[in-house]
C-alpha cells in the first residue's frame, strides 16, 4: 500500500493532501515523506555519499569522515558557499535533475538533499 | 631617500624545463623548446578539425606534460582538492613558481609551504602577479556549455579565469598579507609586474615582494587569434633578429621573482643575486599590435630606465631583447636599442644582444619575467645566452646594426658583465624596460 502511495508525485499527492484536508501545507515537509518514482532513499543515501566522496578525494575532511545523514556541508565536511553550489551541481548530475536555487539555498546537510531528492519524481 | 632593491630568489617554469636550473641548463645548450602541434595529445581531438584556421606547420612552446601530474610529490605538496576544483591552469603555474621562488629566496620553513616569519613581516610582503589572458580555456569551455546546454555554470567560473586570481591565489597560500597587484599589459606585462614591485619597496610601500606572471593561453582559438592578427610564423621557426624571421612561436610558462630591499635583505642575511637599479615605461600611442619603425617608444622607456638608474647609454653591457621574431618588432627594437645606447660608446666596448625567444617562443605575459629571471642569471653566473636559429642578422638602413654584437652559435662567457637591460613591449603599444645590476654592496 504504501508503495503505491510513493509512486504519486508529490506534487499530485500535495494537491491531493490539500483537496482532503482543505488548507494549504508546506510542500516540503509532506515531499519528505514520499519516495521518488525511480529510486528508493537507501540507494539515493549511497549515490549522494558516492557523490560527496568523488567530490573531494584528497581532503582529509571528507576522506575519512563517516558520512551519514546528519553530516552537514560547512561544518563537518569544510565545504564553502562556493564548494556547495558545485557539489549540488554534481548531484544534480548524478540523479538528472534540477534542485531549484530557492530549494539548494537551504540545503545544508546530507540528510536534506536526501530527502530532497527522494521526493524528486524525475530522480532517476 | 629611496631604498636600493634587491632579488633574492627566483623560479620557473619555461617549455625548456620544470624548475629556473633546468631552463637555464636547456637554454645554455642549444636546446629548443619548441614542438609541432601534431606532435600534442590533443592534436586530433582539438586542432586537426580547424586546418582552416591553424596549419599543420604550427608550432608552440608547450611546458613539460608531467607537470600537470596530480600524484607528484609536489603537486601533493602545493595542492589541495579544493585548489584542483577552484583554480585554472594558469594560476597553478603561478603557485608553483612562486614557491620556487620563495623556496630559493631562502623563506620557507622546512619541508613546509609557510613562510618563516621570524624572516619577514607577511603584512608587509608584497605580491604582484599578472597574466595576459588569463584561463582561455576555462572561457572558451563554458562558453559553449552554456550556449549548447543551458546547464548551470560551475560556480568557480569567474574565479578561475579573472587574470589577478594567480596574485590572489599566491597571496592565500602564503599567507602573503602585504599589497595584491596584478597588471595586464599583454607581453609586457611581466617587467610591469616586478618594475611596479620595484617602485613599491623603493618608497617604503613594502618591505618584500614576490613578483612576476603567469601564461597558460596555448589553446586553439587563442592560436588561431594570434594567427588572424599575422603574429605567428607558420614555418614554426622563431629566429629574433634573422632576416628569415617571420613571426613568433606562441608558448606557455611562468616566472617569479623575490625582491627586497637591501636593508631588508641583508638583515635576514639573504643570498643576493642582484640589483635591480632602474625601471622605463612609455606608450607608443600609434598602433593597436604595430610598432613605430623608428622604435621610438622603445627609446623612451630605455632611456628613463637609464636615468632612473642615473647611468650612460655606454654603461649597458647587454640587452635581453624583447624580439619576438616579427618582420616589424625586432627592427623598430633594434632602431631603439641603437639610437639609445650606441652613442658616446668606447669602440672597445661591445653591446652585448640576444632573445631567449628562438628557444622558448613567446610566453605572452610571462615573457618579461621569465626573460628578466633569465638577465638575472647572465649578471649572476657571466654567461650571455645565444639568441637560437639566428643566423643572418637584419640590417638597418644605417648599418649601425653592425655595431651590436648579435650573441649567436653559442654563448658568450665574460666577466665584463656589470648592467644588462631586459625589455618588454606589448600590444596596445606598452614598452618596458627594466635595468639590473650585478650585485655590488658600492
Amino acid at each position: 500500500m504504501f508503495r503505491s502511495v510513493c509512486r504519486i508525485s508529490p506534487r499530485i499527492a500535495s494537491s491531493a493532501y490539500r483537496a482532503i484536508m482543505g488548507r494549504p501545507v508546506v510542500a516540503k515537509t509532506l515531499a519528505q515523506r514520499f519516495y521518488s518514482a525511480n529510486v528508493s532513499k537507501d540507494q539515493v543515501s549511497q549515490r549522494v555519499v558516492d557523490v560527496i566522496k568523488a567530490f573531494d578525494k584528497n581532503s582529509p575532511n571528507i576522506a575519512n569522515k563517516q558520512i551519514s545523514s546528519d553530516t552537514q556541508f560547512h561544518k563537518d565536511l569544510g565545504l564553502d558557499s562556493l564548494d556547495t553550489v558545485e557539489l549540488l551541481v554534481a548531484i544534480e548530475e548524478e540523479f538528472d535533475i534540477e534542485i531549484p536555487d530557492k530549494v539548494a539555498d537551504d540545503l545544508r546537510s546530507v540528510g536534506e538533499t536526501v530527502d530532497y531528492i527522494a521526493s524528486n519524481p524525475d530522480a532517476n | 631617500m629611496s631604498k636600493r632593491v634587491v632579488i633574492t630568489g627566483l623560479g620557473c617554469v619555461t617549455p625548456l624545463g620544470r624548475t629556473l636550473n633546468e631552463s637555464w641548463k636547456n637554454l645554455l645548450s642549444s636546446k629548443s623548446g619548441l614542438t609541432s602541434i601534431t606532435s600534442l595529445p590533443n592534436y586530433e581531438k582539438d586542432y586537426k578539425a580547424k586546418k582552416k584556421s591553424i596549419p599543420s606547420t604550427i608550432t608552440v612552446g608547450k611546458i613539460p606534460e608531467d607537470l600537470h601530474d596530480e600524484n607528484s610529490t609536489i603537486h601533493k605538496l602545493l595542492f589541495t582538492g579544493q585548489d584542483e576544483r577552484r583554480t585554472s591552469g594558469f594560476i597553478k603555474l603561478a603557485i608553483r613558481t612562486a614557491y620556487e621562488a620563495l623556496h630559493n629566496a631562502g623563506l620557507l620553513n622546512p619541508n613546509e609551504i609557510t613562510v618563516n616569519t621570524s624572516l619577514c613581516n607577511l603584512d608587509n610582503f608584497g605580491c604582484l602577479i599578472g597574466s595576459g589572458i588569463g584561463s582561455i580555456q576555462d572561457v572558451y569551455q563554458t562558453s559553449l556549455q552554456f550556449h549548447n546546454e543551458d546547464k548551470r555554470i560551475n560556480p568557480y567560473f569567474v574565479p578561475k579565469i579573472l587574470t589577478n586570481m594567480a596574485a590572489g591565489n599566491v597571496s592565500i597560500k602564503f599567507n602573503l598579507r602585504g599589497l595584491s597587484h596584478s597588471v595586464s599589459t599583454a607581453c609586457a606585462t611581466g617587467n610591469n609586474s616586478i618594475g611596479d614591485a620595484f617602485n613599491f619597496i623603493r618608497l617604503g610601500m613594502q618591505d618584500i615582494c614576490v613578483a612576476g606572471a603567469s601564461e597558460m593561453s596555448l589553446h586553439p582559438l587563442s592560436l588561431a587569434g594570434f594567427i588572424r592578427a599575422k603574429s605567428i610564423t607558420s614555418d614554426g621557426i622563431s629566429r629574433p633578429f634573422d632576416t628569415q624571421r617571420s613571426g613568433f612561436v606562441l608558448g606557455e610558462g611562468s616566472g617569479m621573482v623575490v625582491m627586497e630591499s637591501l636593508e631588508h635583505a641583508q638583515k635576514r642575511k639573504a643570498n643576493i643575486l642582484c640589483e635591480l637599479v632602474g625601471y622605463g615605461l612609455s606608450s607608443d600611442a600609434y598602433h593597436i599590435t604595430s610598432p613605430p619603425s623608428d622604435g621610438n617608444g622603445a627609446k623612451r622607456a630605455i632611456n628613463m630606465a637609464l636615468k632612473m638608474a642615473r647611468l650612460e647609454p655606454a654603461d649597458i653591457d647587454y640587452v635581453n631583447a624583447h624580439a619576438t621574431s616579427t618582420l616589424l618588432g625586432d627592427r623598430a627594437e633594434c632602431l631603439a636599442v641603437t639610437s639609445a645606447l650606441l652613442p658616446g660608446r668606447p669602440k672597445d666596448k661591445p653591446l652585448y644582444i640576444s632573445s631567449n625567444k628562438g628557444a622558448i617562443g613567446h610566453l605572452l605575459g610571462a615573457a618579461g619575467a621569465v626573460e628578466s629571471i633569465f638577465t638575472i642569471c647572465s649578471l649572476r653566473d657571466n654567461k650571455i645566452p645565444h639568441t637560437l636559429n639566428l643566423k643572418n642578422a637584419l640590417n638597418l638602413e644605417s648599418g649601425e646594426a653592425d655595431k651590436l654584437h648579435f650573441v649567436k652559435d653559442e654563448p658568450i662567457e665574460t666577466s665584463n658583465l656589470k648592467h644588462a637591460l631586459c625589455n618588454s613591449f606589448g600590444f596596445g603599444g606598452v614598452n618596458t624596460s627594466l635595468l639590473f645590476k650585478k650585485w655590488d654592496e658600492f
